[in-house]
Formats: structure tokens, C-alpha cells, sequence
């Protein structure tokens, strides 16, 4: 057992764990953070995905270890992120979920995505969820809805 | 005895509807919200028939015990069933209200409206509330009357209007509880150690390794051929499965068969029943003729599907907890009261003694290994008394051990006359079960069909599949066409002896039989040289049917086609009972032999609309996993086992090659509700293949259309 510190959502957790523990067990199984998903623990799905520094990241198979020192965002903390808030009321607004289960790792992707391309082409959208899968077949939702929330961002900014 | 099934089986409407504290109304019903929104719907039939506002409805998780059994959330079903259910329950507890309201306010009650719940009348400038009438503790005490007077259509306010998804900002925010994210004090985690394959049997385990382990607080659940660990730490819990999977020897004997599926399917021993109107008869199965002389063209082709799998994002899980002899279960099944009745014969209990509460997975569409997992927390639960037990399988497991929709095998032949006429058709279709549920059966099936139990020391073994009688069921399922032919020869070929584990997904044989019906036709319209969207509207006699081919074929063949892009239509009837629905894609094929979706209109009427925008997302999401099917998946295995064991072995759609989808929704608020689920599945296969036809003149007759099987085509 090691000890480490994270900073999760803004604020500094000490934790204690096996140094090997991937991150997702760290944030759904000590921090309560139960808003990314474990699904394939491969980086196959992308329903584990974090934002680290900005980034969208799988944490499923990366120890814990790695993370010492980063910026980590879950789904939970985006709520209070501007872009966070517009991608998660775009995809209320257009019912752009079935079963949910992959939803917050494709919320997480979208606004890592508008935070470094405030208008991004149907193109971009596709390729800033290659690595996120959906079985239900809310893809076209999810597209209209990260659409939907560029196209609020530039409202606003206007 | 009422018609409606779910009401013959639970007739008291307190089961169904409850008036409950802080203004709330309650609905408990026994179809499970797997993301194809029913609590949704059944709470805005509910809204309208009682005059209140969805928002103060809560549609609770269905519970052995509490729920109506309402069966088995599955073929498109829930709408005729539970909503019908849910529109007289709340029409007989609103006229009960309003008799109560009557006589408490002594007016008549044809002087009496409500608005939200609140009952005033006419008469009078009084009012009373649903609450005030019925206080917490009070009962209707009636049973549930279908002959009720229902809402007007025209007066609806809630029906067939916009409505959130039921619980969507939770989803969205990843705050809603999926039985993955349950967490109880002092709970455990714990994780299946599967054998190699299905007929591997334990023969020795490392005791060192087990005390090991064990000397780490990990605990060793051993019965037979069965394994489980189960530990505080899940990532502990994680790495111990794989060292005790590392400890296990086994006998894997000479392993899973690896004869050509779609030689097998047709040559292997079966059961073949002749099907007339959709349902097989004892007749003898007639022998494939000579075509008619009236013939100009006989076609003849095969299409062949693999097996596909659920896939569902989350691997399978569920939690339980063994006290004082009891046990109860979270658990994502589809048909909860079933798997008690299978739970409790398997582990000899009395089915009081079991409880299980839905609690949401990730979604499938199908079977896939909610009851198995929930049957693995049970066994590790009862090991460890008092100890709630969160169970998960690994994406491995999943992928591995869930039951897979059949591989299937469809063999027709057509012939056409002068006019452009079908004047015979024969199809034959080959299939493995797709009933494999744990339903009670001879010879304890219902618990052998709980794959935990199929490895104990005293193992119940997996029941041998028998043919489904019932009307579109099974193979059969949609292998009668809709279509107005004079002469047609039907048979479904129960083959029992393949090689993979299967049951129910999503349609069930419906899409592989709706990919070759609709290929097929296809193929005779071009050898009659007739409009593939003429000649399917010229074999129709019902014009819902017609319409909805009519409206797709409207959207599809609007615009300029692009360069080199192809398009496609195809249509079915679900069930020939259920919601019509046609699908059109346009798309194109790359360099690389790939097919790059462009567009996919999916257009259908589905009775009476509650939700539309429910119905549409339902529309969308079968268009999208049945072009996944078609495009991407087939379940590899080798004598080994399964070799498909993650998602680059075996791949789904990925967001690159969604397409642009346009719903078009028929309305028919005077009709029933006819169920959408599985409508567009079938249709979107043969779209898919009837489009790449017409822009590259390849004809796709086995899934999934890869790069490789795209060039192989090309090559024949």
C-alpha cells in the first residue's frame, strides 16, 4: 500500500492503495465518484473517460501512480465547467441516451472536444469519439447534441 | 378475465396504481426501463388518463413481490401489454376518485373536472384532491377495469407530445445507479473464474496459490468445476480472479467444434416443422417442387448470418446479499419473477425466500448475462452470510460466456411470371435456439439454463432446445412474409447441436429472416427488371404497409444520389403483428472495400404514438446496432473456445461511420399500440446489402459485409 495524493475535481485527495490499482477503481471505489464507468478495463470503450489536464483519458488500465500531480475531472466535477454544463444540457435536451451506461464518457469526450474547438465540423465530432463506443445506438444524438451545444457556445460568446 | 395478459395475471389496480403521499401518484409496473424509455410511457398514459402532471408520477423499479409479473421485458411487447395495463389501471382509479370526490362533495359527478389532480366541480365552487380522497394507508380495492371509458384521442395533452426521457439529467450526469455503482457497508466484490470453454471440467487448483489468497482475505468459492473469488479491494478482487484463474487445470477435452457453421446449420440432425401463417403445424414438410411452368425466372440463394453477441458496454453484474436463509438480488434482468422461479429450484430454496429488485445495466436488447451474474452472486452471497456481494463479470467474461443470437441459415428459391408475380416462394431457415431464458421446463430447464449451474459438483446440465410453437417465435420469427404470394412453402430446421451457447437477441431469427426475405426480393425485382420499391408495393395488400414503404422510399430517393453512392430499401412487418417499418440507406464503398453509411431513413408506424420522440430514439438505435450486426460483427471461436474476447477481436459501429438518420413516424392515434422495438433491424440488413448491390452490382448474401468479404465478392 502506498499513499498518493490526487487532485480530483478541484480538490486534493489522499489515498491509499496499491500503487498497480488503475485509476476508475481509485475514483468509483474510494472517492465515491461512480460516474465513469468500468467497462472493458482494455481503453477499448471509452466509458471510463476522464478529462487529465484537459484531456480526454481512459483511466481504466493506467495505475493510479501516474495520475500524482495531474488536473483529473470526472463527470461529477463538470457540472460546474461552463462547457461541461452546455455538452450535459445538450444531451437532456435531445433524450441523447438509452441506457446510459456509456453516456458520461461520451459527455466527458464532447467537452474536452468544445474546450479546444468551439465549432468542431460533424468530422471532428467523429473523431474526438473514436474511442468511445455505445451499444443502444445513440450515436446520431449524441453527434446533434455536442452539435447542438457548439452552436449554444457560440451564441453565447456572441 | 380481462384480455390484456399482464391484467389476467394481476387484475387489483392497487398493484398498479397507488396514491401516494406528498402528492405523488405511484406506478408499479412489471416491464423493466432498459433504456427504451416504457417508464416513460407508461407515465404519460398514466398522467393522461388521471389528469395530473408527469412530473408527480414516479414509475418504480420493478421488485418480485411488489411488481405485477408482467413476464419478460422483450418483443416489443411492453407498449400492448404494460401500457394498455397502466391506460385502464389509472382510467378505473380515476373513476374511483372521481365517485369518491361525488360523494364527498355531494354534487354529481358529471359536474367534476380535474386539473392536476385536483377534482372540482361544476356544481360547486368546492374541490378536494386526490390525496384528501385517498389518504396514505387507503385502498381501491377494485380490480382493474378494462371496459372503462379511456380519453378521447382529441382531448390528449400528454400522449404522442415531446417528453424528457425518465430520468435522462441522471444519466447524463453519471449520477444514475446502475447495479455496477450499488455500494452497501461491508460489502465485498467479487468476480466469476470461468473454465477455458464450455465443456472444460477443473480438474486440479493450486492449493498454495488458494491459500495464498486466502491468506490475503481473499475468499476461494469452489463447487465443482465452479469458481469465484470475492474480495473488500476490487481491484484485489480483479487480480485475484486472475490468479486463481492462473492455478486452475483443466480438462478441456477435444474442445468446441470448428465445422463450417452455414455447412452444419444445413446438414446437421434438426427438427423441421412446415409454418402456415406464421405458426409450425404437425403436417409433413413438403418437398421443394419443380417451379411453376408459368415461371419466366426461378432465383434461388443462400444468406447466412454468425453468431452475434449483446455486447453490452457494461459487462453483466449483480449484487446479493444472503441473510438468515433469504436472499436478495439487484439485478439487470429482463424477466425477474423467472429467475426466481429458476434461482429457486436451482438452489433448492422456496421462492419467497428470494427477492429481486431490477436495478439498470447496460443496455442489450436481449439476454445476455444479467441472469447468469445474478445467479453468480447468489453462489458467492450464500458462502458468505451476511455479506453483500457485488459481482461483475470482465469484459472477457462477457464477450465469452453471454448467449448469442444463433448463427441461422436461409435457403430460398422464387419464381416470377410474366407480370411481374411471385407465384412461388420457398424459404427454409436453419437456426439454433433463440429461447434460452430460464424459463421452467422438463427436467429442471428454467435453473439448467443458469450457466453458473451447469458447473457445479452437482451440476444441472443445460436443457437440449426444443422447437418454439408459438406464432412468430423463435426462428420463425418473421419468416412468413407479409407479402400477398398465392404459393409458398415455409420451414424452420431447429438444429440443437451447434456449437455456441444462444438465446434471445433483439428480434430474435426476425433479422436474419427479414435480411434474406428483403435481399431476395430485391433480387427478383432486378431479374423481373420491375423497381425493387414497385415491386415489393405490388405484392402488399395492407396499406399501413404500403404507406410506410411509400414514405422511407420518399426520403431515400429524394436529392441527387451522390457519386457512386447506393440505395437501398427494404421493409417488414414485425411479426406481421407489430409496428410496419421500411428502411432506406444510401452509402457508398470505399477503395479499402469499406462501406461508409451516408444516410438511413427509417420510417414506421407503430399504432397509437405515446412518446414520440421515445419511439424515434428506438427507431435510431435499431437502425444503428443492426448496422453494426450487418457491417462489423461475427462471433470467432476455434476448438479452444471463443477467440472474439474484447472489442478488437470482436468489433462494433464506431461513431466514424454513423450515418445521417431521419425517422419518418406514422401516427395512428385511433389504432393500439403495436410495440417498435425490433422493427428496423431486419429491414436495416437488408437496406444494407441492397444498397452496396446497387452501387457497386455486388450481392452480399453472408454478415457481416467486412472489406474482406466485400473483395471476395468481388473476386467471385
Amino acid at each position: 500500500m502506498t499513499s498518493f495524493t490526487l487532485t480530483v475535481n478541484g480538490a486534493a485527495h489522499s489515498v491509499e492503495c496499491d500503487p498497480a490499482t488503475p485509476l476508475i477503481y481509485v475514483l468509483r471505489n474510494t472517492l465515491g465518484l461512480t460516474g465513469p464507468k468500468l467497462g472493458c478495463a482494455l481503453e477499448q470503450c471509452g466509458a471510463c473517460t476522464v478529462l487529465v489536464d484537459g484531456e480526454a483519458t481512459q483511466c481504466c488500465v493506467r495505475a493510479v501512480s501516474e495520475f500524482e500531480g495531474s488536473d483529473i475531472r470526472t463527470i461529477e466535477g463538470l457540472a460546474e465547467d461552463d462547457t461541461g454544463r452546455r455538452v450535459r444540457e445538450a444531451f437532456v435536451a435531445l433524450n441523447a441516451a438509452q441506457c446510459g451506461y456509456c453516456t458520461p464518457g461520451l459527455v466527458t469526450a464532447a467537452t474536452a472536444l468544445l474546450k479546444k474547438n468551439a465549432q468542431p465540423s460533424r468530422d471532428d465530432i467523429l473523431k474526438a469519439l473514436e474511442n468511445n463506443l455505445c451499444r443502444c445506438g445513440s450515436h446520431a444524438r449524441v453527434i446533434a447534441a455536442i452539435a447542438r451545444a457548439a452552436g449554444e457556445g457560440v451564441r453565447h460568446a456572441g | 378475465m380481462p384480455d390484456n395478459l399482464s391484467l389476467s395475471k394481476t387484475p387489483l389496480l392497487d398493484r398498479w396504481v397507488r396514491i401516494a403521499p406528498g402528492e405523488r401518484i405511484a406506478i408499479v409496473n412489471g416491464k423493466v426501463d432498459i433504456g427504451q424509455r416504457i417508464s416513460t410511457a407508461v407515465a404519460l398514459i398514466a398522467a393522461e388518463e388521471l389528469d395530473v402532471d408527469p412530473s408527480r408520477i414516479d414509475v418504480a423499479a420493478p421488485e418480485t413481490g411488489a411488481a405485477p409479473d408482467e413476464g419478460i421485458t422483450s418483443g416489443s411487447n411492453s407498449m400492448q401489454e404494460s401500457g394498455n395495463a397502466v391506460r385502464y389501471a389509472a382510467a378505473t382509479a380515476r373513476r374511483h376518485l372521481l365517485a369518491l370526490a361525488a360523494e364527498t362533495l355531494g354534487v354529481d359527478v358529471d359536474t367534476l373536472e380535474v386539473d392536476d389532480g385536483l377534482v372540482q366541480s361544476r356544481a360547486t365552487n368546492r374541490s378536494v384532491t386526490y390525496w384528501d380522497l385517498m389518504p396514505e394507508g387507503a385502498s381501491f380495492g377494485v380490480d382493474v377495469d378494462e371496459t372503462v371509458a379511456t380519453k378521447p384521442v382529441a382531448s390528449f395533452r400528454h400522449v404522442g407530445k415531446f417528453a424528457p426521457a425518465r430520468g435522462i439529467e441522471n444519466l447524463v450526469g453519471g449520477t444514475g445507479t446502475f447495479v455496477h455503482d450499488m455500494v452497501f457497508p461491508d460489502m465485498l466484490h467479487a468476480r466469476p473464474v470461468r473454465p477455458p470453454h464450455y465443456h472444460a471440467q477443473l480438474t486440479a487448483l493450486d492449493d498454495a496459490v488458494v491459500a495464498r489468497l486466502e491468506s490475503e482475505g481473499v475468499t476461494v468459492v469452489r463447487d465443482g468445476s465452479y469458481l469465484a473469488v470475492a474480495a473488500e479491494d476490487e481491484y484485489a478482487a480483479a487480480r485475484a480472479a486472475e490468479r486463481l484463474a492462473n492455478a486452475a487445470q483443466w480438462d478441456t477435452g477435444p474442445g468446441l467444434e470448428e465445422a463450417d457453421l452455414f455447412e452444419k446449420l444445413r446438414t446437421a440432425p434438426r427438427i423441421s416443422l412446415k409454418i402456415v401463417d406464421g405458426k409450425p403445424v404437425e403436417d409433413p414438410v413438403p418437398p421443394l417442387a419443380d417451379p411453376p411452368k408459368a415461371a419466366i425466372a426461378t432465383v434461388a440463394a443462400r444468406y447466412d448470418r454468425p453468431y452475434h453477441m449483446h455486447g453490452s458496454i457494461g459487462p453483466s453484474a449483480a449484487m446479493a446479499v444472503w441473510t438468515d436463509g433469504k436472499l436478495t438480488i439487484w439485478s439487470h434482468s429482463q424477466g425477474i419473477y423467472l429467475l426466481r422461479a429458476a434461482m429457486a429450484d436451482g438452489l433448492e430454496m422456496d421462492m419467497d425466500d428470494i427477492r429481486i429488485i431490477h436495478t439498470p445495466g447496460a443496455g442489450c436488447y436481449g439476454h445476455n448475462g444479467a441472469d447468469d451474474a445474478a445467479t453468480d452472486a447468489a453462489l458467492i452471497a450464500r458462502a458468505l452470510p451476511g455479506r453483500p456481494v457485488l459481482l461483475k463479470w470482465t469484459r472477457d467474461d462477457e464477450h465469452a460466456w453471454e448467449p448469442y443470437g444463433s448463427a441461422m441459415a436461409m435457403d430460398l428459391r422464387a419464381s416470377v411470371n410474366e407480370a411481374g408475380r411471385v407465384i412461388d416462394w420457398s424459404q427454409e431457415t436453419y437456426s439454433d435456439t433463440h429461447m434460452n431464458r430460464p424459463r421452467p421446463g422438463a427436467n429442471r430447464a428454467g435453473p439448467g439454463r443458469l450457466l453458473p449451474l451447469n458447473y457445479l459438483a452437482d451440476p444441472l446440465p443445460k436443457p437440449e432446445a426444443s422447437p418454439n410453437m408459438g406464432v412468430h417465435a423463435g426462428i420463425h420469427r418473421n419468416l412468413d412474409p407479409l407479402y400477398n404470394f398465392s404459393k409458398r412453402r415455409l420451414v424452420k430446421n431447429l438444429v440443437p447441436s451447434m456449437p455456441l451457447r444462444t438465446s434471445s437477441l433483439r428480434t430474435l431469427g426476425a433479422y436474419a429472416n427479414v435480411f434474406a426475405i428483403e435481399s431476395f426480393m430485391d433480387e427478383l425485382a432486378h431479374e423481373a427488371g420491375i423497381d425493387p420499391v414497385d415491386f415489393r408495393l405490388s405484392h402488399l395488400d395492407d396499406d399501413r404497409a404500403k404507406a410506410v414503404l411509400s414514405a422511407a422510399a420518399e426520403r431515400l430517393f429524394a436529392g441527387e444520389k451522390p457519386d457512386h453512392a447506393g440505395r437501398g430499401i427494404a421493409f417488414a412487418q414485425y411479426k406481421n403483428a407489430k409496428s410496419y417499418a421500411a428502411v432506406g440507406i444510401e452509402l457508398t464503398v470505399t477503395d479499402e472495400a469499406e462501406v461508409k453509411l451516408l444516410r438511413a431513413v427509417g420510417a414506421a408506424d407503430a399504432g397509437q404514438v405515446v412518446d414520440p420522440d421515445g419511439l424515434a430514439s428506438q427507431l435510431e438505435g435499431g437502425i444503428l446496432q443492426a448496422a453494426s450486426w450487418t457491417l462489423y460483427e461475427a462471433v470467432a471461436f476455434d476448438r479452444d473456445g471463443i477467440t472474439s474476447r474484447d472489442w478488437e477481436t470482436y468489433p462494433i459501429l464506431p461513431f466514424a461511420n454513423v450515418p445521417e438518420i431521419e425517422t419518418v413516424i406514422i401516427d395512428r392515434p385511433d389504432d393500439p399500440f403495436l410495440g417498435a422495438g425490433e422493427a428496423v433491424a431486419g429491414p436495416t440488413g437488408a437496406a444494407i446489402a441492397n444498397a452496396i448491390f446497387d452501387a457497386t452490382g455486388l450481392r452480399l448474401r453472408r454478415l457481416p459485409f467486412t472489406p474482406d468479404a466485400l473483395r471476395l465478392a468481388a473476386l467471385a
